[in-house]
């Protein structure tokens, strides 16, 4: 008998099996992952989720007998008073069909429902989606470094050392000097054996004095010499890691409301998450607007309150300043995404428009407009001030996109529409339908 | 579950039917050292106790084991087990994860708790045993699933003829690197979709009764030839000149004749659908027909296991029964150890009557260890009734000798038609219901009295007889040189058909193997009406 602790194998055997369930139930989920960013709050937008899966989708379906066909006699326990010829009503189908035991393993068309891991749930959310023109690969910053195999080498630890190699170099050597094989040691000895028992003492003298040379020549040529170690070789080959910062620009000024609020900061947490965890060397910089703008860390950003009025163009003129000092455009992708219910001082329109014109849409390589509103409206007809001036810059600029969003459940449809992995043509045409 | 597993139950359960009286003879020798005082369990705690078990398991009880493999696990591990069926190693597929997913969120909730234990019927027989069980748990598991379960696997004549112990671990291992080495090279989804067909044919996947002799490949060209000889020897250009077509009928006749020749050839009709497309169906690749016997082989290993539900783990149960109560009256475990394991023991042998809102049909350790425990009273205390109806045994003493007996030649079927006693009856409250699916009510047709019992005990017998609970499929007829049309039959009894969409969606499988049309007959057995038709098209790759 042996008692062996299993205990501290490697985990998660069955991880194998959970992706090719998440992949097989993959359509069922994405719906419900879009259906959860509906219902859940800012402040949980990362976490995990349950998820229904429509028993379709997985339905395992073998030959079995149908619920209510024909004729059956069962054998079941508990009788109290009932005598033979008794006539008792059906239970409903499905509750405890006594002596069901026969149909398949108790699954019932229910949906299956499980969780998500919340690694699972973003994976899942943020499929097939890229940041654009990911174009200036800045070698400048080489932090990371990947391993290539390169050649052998004659030193190196233990663990790289390569046999094949190794091998290869002992038997050339081997062969190469003569050394005396282990079979030729042993025919030796056998005729040795073989003289001394016809008592041929002089034979068996020569021999054993070849013998000896033999076994010198063996020492001498060792089997495996150091000169034959060769072990694997590794270069670090600079990975290039590309430089990139998004500006988060968000009005927050009195006309927008709470519910428009919650709007726009669910599409920057979306932003937000999307960014930290897919792309490591991205900076994020939060800028919040009234009739003044300032940089905030991402805690007022999404969770502080403020009121005023409206001038975009200083969150622009506050962006551009950033940029200069920190940020410049050799170096960097620069993105934007600025999100606003579209009203503004008219006064400020003009040098918006001329700011965003001449200087920030050439800076980025995309920039991306949100509209909040809670009125579902024919945007064509009640255009605001923002939406009709920026539509002209959407005509002049191809790296330059606009949305309008209404509701949290466009939230996420809107962002992959913004941030699908496809050529910028596709996304040209996608605008033009969209507008 | 697949390989045998006993249910943890947290609710509290009444007492046992059958409180632990003490034997009159029993040497009450209370003065050996108890094994443990504490709950919690180490390894060296394990051995001893194990030690002490098999003391009585092997002197006492006359097992036969195969050697043991205890391995202790956390409840995650537990869990992996259970979504791969209970084995150690599995391949890789989705529905898998789907039973991993679906028991996480169950135990997760609180709604389903682990199994204490898990055996394999492998030799070494591997049993797992959870790291949070109790020491007492863990010397209730190890009897009862490393003496219990495993004397079970080893003697029963339905194990010895369907599986082998020392090679299935093996296998396994063979298959998951096999099916890993298909999807690197075939792809993910093409795998996945041969083994979605043979999963959905499974249960077609056995030979219900004693394999038919199969000519092996030597000997079918050894026939082919002969045939050929014969065709050769008797040939006569004459007959060539002789008008054929002149009677349209003897042309069918000779089609018909063509297509029974055919299916003699093919051994049909074939009830083991896998087996038979796995030889058979013309549009599989090799890789492909070599995953449906990896599912056809996984299909056979667990057949007896379902065949033997209730007397393996009546077995099971028995045998941990009569080693915890002598490690008691040895004095080797405790009092407070003793509530422990009964606590847990009646709640495993708990059956819930009818009404019940927790029945969910008859318990198979309930019914497993009452009728052998009842067996042991009827060897050793018989009532007048049992000499009527048990003449052979009854007051023959050796209960352990009888059960050993029954253990080894007897699966579930022929067990209950063979030792299910009027007392079991009469405990269980067992009574008969008729049931026709036209009816909006149903009728008791049989109760447990003296007209009664016969009745019972030959429905419930038939109850466990999986030959006649699954749907008897065949095939019967296969076209493979002209529209590659294959036939299959349902024969159905008792107007029960299958359920239409199961089957369709089955079908479709079949019919994706297969490569051509399918078409599936439901039959009546007693006047050979065809009372349903399906038929599917293989969908395209």
């Amino acid at each position: 008998m042996h008692i062996i602790d299993r205990r501290l194998n490697p985990k998660s055997k069955s991880l194998g099996n959970r992706q090719r369930f998440l992949r097989r139930a993959k359509a069922d989920i994405k719906d419900a992952v879009q259906e959860a960013l509906k219902k859940r709050k800012i402040a949980d937008v990362e976490g995990s989720e349950r998820v229904r899966v429509r028993a379709k989708t997985v339905k395992e379906p073998s030959f079995v007998f149908g619920r209510d066909e024909g004729q059956r006699d069962f054998v079941i326990p508990g009788i109290k008073q009932y005598l033979v010829g008794d006539v008792i009503p059906k239970p409903p189908s499905g509750a405890g069909g006594g002596g069901q035991k026969g149909s398949a393993d108790g699954e019932g068309e229910d949906d299956f429902v499980f969780t998500l891991t919340k690694d699972e749930f973003l994976d899942m959310f943020f499929e097939d989606l890229a940041l654009p023109n990911l174009v200036k690969t800045q070698l400048k910053n080489l932090k990371a470094t990947t391993p290539a195999r390169a050649g052998f080498r004659t030193d190196g630890p233990p663990a790289q050392l390569s046999y094949t190699r190794t091998m290869r170099n002992s038997l050339a050597r081997r062969i190469a000097l003569r050394r005396p094989k282990t079979e030729e040691m042993k025919a030796l000895e056998a005729k040795i054996a073989e003289a001394e028992a016809k008592g041929d003492e002089e034979t068996a003298a020569a021999l054993r004095l070849e013998l000896k040379r033999i076994e010198t020549r063996r020492r001498a040529i060792s089997y495996i010499d150091p000169i034959d170690l060769r072990y694997r070789r590794f270069e670090q080959i600079p990975k290039p890691t590309t430089q990139a910062v998004m500006f988060c620009l968000m009005d927050a000024s009195a006309s927008m409301t709470e519910a428009l609020k919650d709007l726009a900061k669910r599409f920057f947490m979306l932003l937000y998450v999307f960014l930290s965890r897919h792309y490591e060397d991205v900076d994020i910089v939060f800028i919040r607007h009234t009739t003044t703008a300032h940089e905030v860390d991402e805690e007022t950003f999404f969770r502080g309150s403020q009121t005023g009025g409206t001038v975009v163009s200083t969150a622009l003129v506050e962006m551009l300043q950033i940029v200069q000092d920190r940020y410049s455009p050799e170096d960097w992708n620069i993105y934007a995404a600025q999100a606003s219910d579209g009203h503004n001082f008219i006064d400020d329109m003009s040098q918006t428009l001329s700011l965003l014109d001449q200087e920030i849409i050439g800076l980025c390589q995309y920039f991306a407009y949100i509209e909040v509103d809670e009125r579902d409206i024919d945007q064509e007809r009640f255009q605001s001030p923002l939406w009709s001036g920026y539509r002209l810059l959407e005509e002049r600029h191809k790296q330059f996109a606009m949305r309008r969003v209404t509701s949290p459940a466009e939230i996420y449809p809107v962002f992959h529409d913004l941030f699908a992995k496809s050529s910028s043509s596709e996304r040209a045409g996608a605008k033009a339908a969209g507008s | 579950m697949a390989n045998e597993a006993t249910p943890k139950s947290d609710k509290p359960k009444r007492k046992p039917r059958k409180a632990p009286k003490a034997k009159p003879a029993a040497p009450a020798l209370k003065s050996a050292q108890p094994l443990f005082e504490t709950s919690d369990w180490s390894f060296d705690l394990l051995r001893s106790a194990y030690d002490a078990i098999e003391e009585i398991a092997i002197g006492e009880l006359g097992l036969d084991v195969y050697p043991n493999q205890i391995e202790v696990i956390t409840s995650e591990q537990m869990l992996d087990a259970y979504a791969s069926i209970g084995m150690p190693l599995l391949y890789k597929h989705w529905s898998f994860g789907k039973r991993f997913a679906r028991d996480e969120t169950l135990y997760r909730k609180g709604a389903q708790s682990l199994a204490y234990e898990l055996v394999i019927n492998s030799d070494p027989c591997i049993c797992y045993v959870m790291e949070e069980n109790s020491i007492t748990m863990q010397t209730l598991v190890m009897a009862h699933a490393a003496f219990g379960h495993n004397h079970f696997f080893k003697n029963n004549y339905l194990f010895k003829q369907w599986t082998r112990a020392d090679a299935v671990l093996d296998y396994l291992d063979f298959a998951k690197r096999y099916v890993a080495k298909c999807e690197e090279r075939h792809g993910l989804e093409a795998v996945e979709r041969t083994l979605d067909c043979a999963h959905a044919l499974m249960s077609n996947g056995v030979n219900r009764y004693a394999a038919p002799r199969r000519l092996s490949d030597a000997r079918k060209r050894e026939r082919a030839l002969e045939r050929l000889s014969y065709e050769e020897a008797t040939y006569d250009d004459l007959w060539r000149t002789l008008p054929t077509s002149d009677a349209p009928a003897e042309a069918d006749d000779e089609h018909a004749r063509d297509t029974r020749l055919e299916a003699e050839d093919l051994g049909l009709p074939e009830e083991n659908l896998l087996y038979f497309l796995e030889k058979n169906a013309p549009k599989l690749a090799d890789w492909q027909r070599e995953l449906l016997r990896i599912v056809r082989y996984l299909a056979q290993y667990f057949y007896p296991q379902r065949q033997t539900k209730v007397m393996n783990e009546g077995c099971a149960t028995f045998v941990h029964y009569e080693i915890m109560n002598r490690l008691f009256e040895k004095g080797l475990i405790g009092e407070g150890a003793m509530l422990e394991f009964l606590h847990s023991h009646s709640s495993v042998v708990f059956q819930p009557g009818f009404d019940d809102r927790r029945f969910g049909g008859l318990n198979p350790y309930a019914l497993g260890f009452a009728m052998m425990r009842d067996l042991q009273r009827i060897c050793d205390e018989p009532t007048e009734e049992d000499g009527e109806w048990f003449r052979d045994i009854a007051g023959g003493g050796d209960a352990y000798g009888v059960l050993r007996e029954a253990w080894a030649d007897y699966r579930d079927e022929s067990f209950i038609h063979q030792f299910l006693s009027p007392t079991v009856m009469r405990d269980f409250r067992l009574f008969r219901i008729a049931d026709d699916a036209e009816d909006p009510e149903m009728e008791v047709s049989a109760i447990h009295d003296e007209r009664g019992y016969r009745e019972l005990r030959k429905t419930l017998a038939r109850q466990y007889d999986v030959g006649s609970q699954d749907p008897r499929l065949e095939v019967v007829e296969a076209n493979l040189s002209g529209n590659r049309r294959l036939v299959v039959n349902h024969a159905v009894r008792d107007g029960r058909l299958l359920d239409k969409t199961e089957a369709e969606n089955t079908l479709q499988y079949l019919a994706d193997l297969w490569g051509h049309r399918v078409k599936m007959l439901e039959t009546d057995v007693e006047d050979g009406d065809v009372l349903v038709e399906h038929d599917a098209l293989p969908r395209p790759r």
